[in-house]
């Protein structure tokens, strides 16, 4: 498809409000939250108008309808990420809930006291505090690939700590949700495999933005969230090796995720129901499978070149302003968002500022508490860019945060 | 603009009156907000009859937690801990004169939380 942006904006309801009289919407926080396509909501008023049933559960038509749609949802989103077989992708909640399944599953049935968990400095807490939890309670270790000054896993330390503490579980994000920074993780997978560690990757940042490909990642375990990627909120996804999967006990218990129950006892069922106990997000699911096509409709390859102009863009602009210093590896290696902080100006006024010009940024540590505590910042402010951003929306940033100068310093 | 950041906020904010140390401190305490990173620490300084005869703060903030930390400051300063301590957060966001959001209501207060852990004498990080 040829990139249509004015096609692609009118996709996206959302950019048709203003955020009072006379200022349009610019919204530069989709790492946090993404807006909803249209397509999206147009398969979920689709289900919940037509075929609402519950699914897995009747024999009646609509009863077939949904579980039908349910099921092309997942084969949808597995075709997205190219993994190979759609029984291996199990919806969650959110990524966060996928990473604590992997926690809560993989790690109480293998993971014992002594036992080395690898990690990132760079990681969202999503993926550090289900592993801090695990730690405390059987007494595993925690271990943590360094940032260099230069926003880079340091993977020669990688590789010392891999030998070292020969970790059983490697946990590493994709792209970088504050940094931009696109960690090179097939290569981290197979220097962690090759130490026979098991490996999880937290895709939320990679998803939306570039083709993801788990089998040539090499990963066991991948993780996203629906909300990230144009799909609905209460939706995410976690893929894992079939034959990993079917190992793992199961998660929560109830319905649907049994073959058969007595009084005292039940059998788990199979593979991706043994995950999904209790009536799933049906709508939820069914809209990221609508994102899931969408987004190859658009072609990711389309997705990530636009998303890297703008940021390339947006970080050359802000290195032309004095007092900002841009907190991520620079052009040509950032993803989505560029992050930075100004001397004396608060990331909440920064983004209340750019606020009344419409325009939506994140301000905080962003979920990454121990990557700002590493580069000693309490805090910093962040754009980040999706397919349906344009360049006149860098001005508006630009001139806010000119603005805020101005105001506060 | 003018909602928000009257010039009074961003004066606070550049040129603080009450942002330091005290040479002699009677009850101190610190805390953070940490949605935003912010961190204050407030001293307090009483005299015989439990009066306040000077108030600082210092820590790093958003313009609106400056701002609302100088204004408390100003305005605790001669009066008794015990009516400090019945200070109601209604009474520092009149003073300010301005309506926050749910967010940055967090940041207008934070002085009021810290001076009040200050006032009752709690144990730092309590
Ligand atoms: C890199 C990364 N991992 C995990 C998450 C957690 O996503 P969610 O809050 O949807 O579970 C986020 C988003 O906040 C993220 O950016």
């Amino acid at each position: 498809m040829a990139w249509d942006a004015a096609r692609l904006r009118d996709d996206f309801p959302a950019l048709a409000r203003e955020v009072r009289p006379g200022v349009p919407l610019v919204y530069l926080d989709s790492a946090a939250t993404a807006l909803i396509a249209r397509p999206v909501l147009e398969a979920m008023a689709d289900f919940e108008t037509r075929h609402r049933a519950n699914i897995h559960r009747g024999v009646h038509t609509l009863a077939e309808e949904a579980t039908a749609l349910y099921e092309q949802a997942r084969a949808d989103i597995a075709a997205l990420i190219h993994a190979p077989d759609p029984r291996e992708i199990i919806f969650t909640r959110n990524a966060t809930e996928a990473i604590n399944l992997v926690a809560r599953t993989w790690g109480q049935a293998n993971l014992k006291a002594g036992d080395t968990v690898l990690l990132t400095e760079m990681e969202h807490h999503a993926n550090l505090v289900p592993w801090q939890m695990l730690a405390q309670e059987k007494g595993i270790h925690l271990e943590f690939i360094p940032v260099t000054g230069e926003y880079l896993l340091d993977l020669d330390a990688m590789q010392r700590l891999l030998e070292t503490t020969r970790p059983k579980l490697v946990g590493v994000m994709q792209v970088s949700n504050v940094l931009g920074t696109v960690n090179p993780v097939r290569e981290i997978i197979a220097a962690a495999r090759a130490v026979g560690a098991v490996t999880l990757v937290d895709g939320a940042q990679a998803v939306p933005h570039m083709a993801v490909d788990v089998q040539a990642i090499g990963a066991d375990f991948y993780a996203f969230s629906g909300h990230k990627m144009f799909g609905p909120t209460g939706i995410g996804v976690l893929w894992g090796r079939a034959q990993l999967l079917e190992a793992m006990p199961p998660f929560l218990g109830g319905g649907d995720m049994i073959r058969s129950v007595s009084l005292r006892s039940f059998k788990t069922n199979d593979i991706p129901y043994k995950f999904e106990a209790g009536t799933p997000a049906i709508a939820q699911a069914i809209g990221l499978g609508a994102a899931a096509r969408y987004l190859q409709e658009i072609g990711m390859e389309n997705v990530e070149a636009h998303s890297r102009a703008l940021v390339d863009e947006t970080i050359n602009r802000l290195a032309a302003v004095p007092q900002v210093r841009l907190f991520g590896p620079g052009t040509g290696r950032q993803l989505a968002s560029v992050s930075f902080t100004i001397d004396g100006l608060h990331p909440h006024d920064i983004s209340q500022v750019l606020d009344t010009r419409g325009a939506a940024v994140r301000a905080g540590h962003h979920c990454a508490m121990p990557l700002h505590t590493r580069f000693g910042l309490p805090a910093s402010t962040r754009a980040s860019f999706s397919l349906y951003n344009q360049r006149e929306e860098i001005d508006v940033l630009i001139q806010g945060i000119l603005l805020a100068i101005d105001l506060f310093l | 603009m003018d909602d928000l950041y009257r010039q009074m906020i961003v004066e606070r904010h550049k040129h603080p009156l009450h942002r330091g140390e005290l040479p002699h401190v009677d009850f101190e305490f610190e805390d953070e907000n940490p949605f935003c990173g912010d961190h204050l620490h407030v001293m307090v300084q009483v005299d015989e009859n439990n009066i306040i005869t000077d108030a600082k703060f210092d820590g790093s903030g958003c313009a609106i937690s400056t701002a609302s930390a100088d204004i408390l400051m100003e305005y605790v300063i001669g009066k008794p801990l015990d009516v400090v301590k019945g200070m109601d957060k209604e009474e520092l966001l009149d003073l300010m004169g301005i309506e926050f959001g749910p967010v940055r209501l967090k940041c207008a207060l934070l002085s009021l939380k810290v001076l009040k852990g200050a006032v009752y004498g709690l144990e730092e990080g309590e």
